[in-house]
């Protein structure tokens, strides 16, 4: 006699129904679209919907049909030339209004939709499109944040007409790092001007020490304040490149922190890498300052002598110099908003700043008419350089006017910034926009998969996963029979359910996760091996069939419980230790093994007990 | 259908010394060409660039090298495959340029050569993270042998049965490093994972097999141990034999449709198959009756309790 508990029929058919639920949205495949969304990122409208529905048409394009997705509009094609002809009609059409980004929309029906199933995301190697890793240098930001106390510092005790001799920063890498000194001068205060600091250095470790020339105090950012500076300067970058990822219109774009100091970008279906990376990586921002209308630059520049309160810029466009001062009206960080468009002066960027620039600026430029205001954009970038032999990288500013002209009128938070050609207004508008980078990033590790390639891998994959599964599943027809089948029906449920697994954690597919999935067939064979040739061995024995099934499992179980646990080590290793499609790799071994645990031990014996379970007498089996 | 039609009974302990030969001498030569011809280190692990371009009509090979050369480009490798349109380029890694700078001055050349034509991949890798991705694969295969070592040693009791599994689960590994070193096969991150997947498996047919001595052993205590292996390894022969042919099945249909992204991958695996097998049959089993390996060492040492809640 042959019994299995009703709960474990139970368990199996509610878990096969759910796995075949989620693994459901896979079965039907993708068709070329286009995401459409509004450049300000507000929704698109059901009748801005109708009114690009009704535009392609009338332009001759035909599509599938259009929706609103996040409030995104999507337009599906059934190929891709009429989704390509379509990007460049919108594009031209409503370039003001949207941006346009090609992608792939799951075919899967609006029912399943509904219930937040989606298939599988595909990875990179599978798709095409562009990946980058890029490094952080948060070295820099702890820098900045250094030069910044250090100026809070100087400021104040001007303030309190404090003397000071000297104050210096120590940066990471030095020999008392993450300190700021200022030293004073044998008549200074030195209580005095500690008292003055609490404020500009609080939170701060302040130490006073005496010199012979007078005195010094030291302030030194603690471990815990430079990680929370790191972790700031990791976390505005990704907020920044998320921005731009998004400004450039690229479809289910990743950005993600990696490890302490890195940032990944994964980027679906884009092809052309240099613009792309060439604006991700710009740390841009502008600073509003006035004319040095006193002094003459071409002097200075000759001379080499700027005048003190000045700063020396060359204008991008003339070459000619410029000569401004230091005082900063306002800067790229307190801007709102800024958009390209176009004046009587050619294109332009018209930009809104927040309240208190806007104060400043109406100040300044109340008090300043027909003197000339200056727009000053700030780039920083790594350049690696050899220096006798060693190589050394460091953080080169560009700074150049890009535009100056005779301030006319009073203006506060919203003017515009002219001088500027079509391109350059609105990469401008872009960057600003966006928001800057709190530091400088570089590229380290960069991947691009051609769409073609892509489409490739998937059907060499998929060929592979079909043939690979095919020749199982014959091959255990042929030797063992009957329970051959039962193992096949087993081993598809096992990749019915890791799909579904897969789906649910919306872990993204690359071509290593079809190999593990391949290899969890191969896997879950052994299992059934294991058991079945155990029943044989019972039989040839002259046990009872019945009872030689149950004497397989049983014994079978506990060289099936060891081996799956050391693959399982291995998977696990590389799951914790591995990155990218490493990863994707180990996350299917890993959830291989323990669906082919449960279909193969409960889903096997289930059938099984069905087929040849009850009181019924059986003379053999098919095995 | 079945492989052996009446339980087998080959002698293997009897002929063990030649087995033992067989494998150390195939350990010694994949170690010394480890060693001296070391490995085709894929870009993963050195930095630089490999990419894969198509151009509109076929191109000579030696005219794509000189244009990357006159570029500025060191010792560039630049091969044919498929098609003669079609080019595989490998440059060396170059601390000085950014991905974004290599990128640039590359398209020129190409462009330079033919400007239709087109890059189908592209991977560019600093040679930081080379160097980060070999030290943290050299670190998964070091967690993954822990992890079975301690897994071993806390499963066999005795330390007998514990350095045969150890030694088989050393064995395959170093034949696959040494087949890479004897081909020179690129050697990247998806054939670490491969390694280590083979590790975990190679692991498995031990202890099926161990499995089996545990039980004899409790069931026949006055057999001599050699009569005993050599029944457990017959009664699990065709399991082995089996499950090798099903898993082989899967991995040839990913090497020869997989594409050459998983090449690599799957012929590591397949070498990886081959080598566990045989080791769980003549190493570890083998190795566990020259260190001495009696019924006392194994009996009564597992409580079959562990296993009672069956599902």
């Amino acid at each position: 006699m042959l019994e299995y508990a009703r709960w474990k029929y139970i368990l199996i058919a509610v878990v096969l129904a759910l796995a075949l639920l989620f693994a459901l949205p896979n079965v039907f495949g993708e068709d070329p679209a286009l995401q459409v969304a509004r450049k300000d990122h507000s929704p698109v409208t059901a009748d801005a919907q109708k009114e690009v529905g009704d535009f392609l048409t009338q332009r001759g394009i035909h599509f599938a049909r259009t929706y609103i997705d996040n409030g995104r509009l999507m337009v599906r094609f059934a190929n891709v030339p009429q989704q390509l002809a379509a990007r460049d009609a919108v594009n031209d059409q409503y370039a003001q209004t949207y941006i346009t980004a090609l992608s792939f929309a799951p075919r899967t029906p609006e029912a399943l939709r509904a219930l937040g199933l989606r298939p599988m995301p595909l990875g990179l190697d599978l798709r095409g499109g562009l990946y980058l890793l890029y490094q952080v240098d948060v070295n820099a930001a702890v820098q900045q944040a250094l030069e910044g106390y250090a100026q809070d510092a100087r400021r104040a005790l001007a303030a309190a007409n404090i003397p000071v001799k000297d104050v210096t920063v120590a940066g990471p890498g030095s020999d008392k790092p993450y300190t700021v000194r200022i030293v004073l001068p044998a008549d200074a205060d030195a209580g005095a001007a500690r008292t003055t600091l609490a404020t500009p250095l609080q939170g701060l470790t302040i130490a006073t020490e005496s010199l012979a020339s007078g005195s010094a105090i030291t302030a030194t950012m603690t471990a815990a304040q430079v990680r929370e500076r790191q972790d700031y300067a990791i976390q505005q970058n990704i907020t920044t490149l998320r921005n731009r990822v998004n400004e450039l219109g690229v479809s289910e774009p990743i950005v993600q922190r990696q490890g302490i100091d890195r940032i990944n970008v994964q980027l679906p279906g884009v092809q052309n890498s240099a613009e792309v990376k060439d604006i991700l990586g710009r740390v841009a921002t502008l600073e509003f300052r006035l004319e040095d209308m006193q002094n003459n630059a071409i002097e200075a520049q000759q001379t080499g002598r700027v005048p003190l309160g000045s700063k020396l810029y060359t204008h991008t466009r003339f070459g000619r110099p410029v000569l401004l001062k230091r005082e900063v009206i306002a800067t790229g960080d307190q801007l709102t908003n800024a958009t390209s468009g176009q004046s009587q002066e050619g294109p332009s960027v018209n930009v809104r700043l927040d309240a208190r620039a806007g104060e400043n600026m109406l100040r300044t430029t109340r008090a300043n008419i027909n003197r000339r205001m200056a727009v000053v954009l700030i780039e920083k970038r790594r350049e690696t350089q050899d220096v006798g032999g060693q190589k050394v990288s460091r953080e080169v500013t560009d700074e150049q006017v890009i535009n100056d002209a005779t301030i006319r009128g009073i203006f506060s938070n919203n003017f515009q910034i002219t001088g500027l050609q079509a391109g350059e207004a609105r990469e401008l508008a872009l960057l600003l926009r966006s928001g800057s980078l709190a530091t400088v990033i570089y590229p380290i590790e960069e991947r691009a998969v051609g769409p073609s390639l892509g489409r490739d891998n998937i059907d060499k994959g998929v060929t592979a996963l079909i043939v690979g599964m095919a020749g199982v599943f014959v091959f255990m027809v042929v030797y063992y029979k009957a329970f051959g089948l039962v193992a096949d029906v087993v081993l598809l449920a096992n990749v019915v359910l890791l799909t579904a697994l897969l789906s649910m954690m919306r872990a993204s597919l690359s071509l290593p996760g079809i190999a593990g999935i391949i290899l969890t067939v191969g896997i879950a064979v052994d299992a059934n091996v294991l058991i079945y040739e155990r029943i044989r061995e019972e039989l040839r024995k002259g046990v009872s069939p019945q009872a030689a099934i149950r004497a397989g499992f049983d014994k079978a179980f506990s060289a099936i419980w060891d081996s799956n646990l050391t693959a399982l080590i291995a998977g696990i290793v590389l799951w914790v230790l591995g990155t990218g499609t490493i990863r994707g790799f180990a996350i299917v071994l890993t959830l291989g093994i323990a669906t082919s645990m449960f279909t193969s031990l409960m889903g096997s014996r289930a059938l099984l007990t069905l087929m040849y379970g009850g009181r019924r007498k059986i003379a053999r089996l098919s095995i | 259908m079945e492989f052996f039609s009446h339980q087998t009974s080959f002698r293997f302990m009897a002929t063990r010394k030649v087995w033992y030969t067989l494998s150390a001498l195939l350990m010694i030569v994949s170690l010394a060409s480890f060693f001296t011809r070391g490995l085709n280190l894929a870009i993963d692990f050195t930095g630089g660039v490999s990419g894969e371009v198509s151009f509109p009509r076929a191109v000579n090979v030696e005219d794509v090298r000189t244009k990357l050369t006159a570029a500025g480009f060191r010792e560039p490798q630049v091969q044919n495959f498929g098609s003669s349109r079609d080019i595989a380029i490998r440059l060396p890694p170059d601390a000085k340029s950014t991905a974004t700078e290599i990128r640039t001055r590359l398209d020129t050349a190409l462009r330079a050569v033919d400007p239709g034509v087109q890059v189908t991949q592209l991977d560019v890798v600093g040679p930081q993270v080379g160097n980060e991705l070999r030290v943290s694969a050299i670190w998964a295969l070091f967690f993954t042998l822990l992890g079975i070592f301690i897994y071993i040693a806390f499963r066999f009791h005795t330390w007998r049965l514990s350095s045969g599994a150890i030694l088989a689960v050393l064995h395959d590994p170093i034949l696959v490093l040494g087949f890479f070193s004897l081909t020179q096969m690129s050697f990247d991150l998806a054939v670490v994972a491969a390694m280590l997947a083979v590790i975990g498996y190679s692991l498995n047919d031990t202890v099926v097999v161990f499995d089996r001595i545990r039980e004899r052993f409790e069931t026949n205590r006055r057999s001599p141990p050699d009569v005993v292996l050599d029944q457990s390894i017959n009664q699990t022969l065709s399991r082995t034999i089996m499950t090798k042919v099903v898993t082989s099945i899967v991995v040839v249909a990913l090497l020869f449709l997989g594409g050459p992204v998983l090449k690599g991958f799957s012929a590591a695996l397949l070498i990886g198959i081959i080598a566990g097998t045989y080791s769980s049959i003549y190493i570890s089993s083998a190795l566990a009756l020259d260190l001495g390996l009696t019924a006392e060492h194994v009996f009564p040492t597992v409580k079959k309790a562990a296993f009672d809640h069956l599902p």
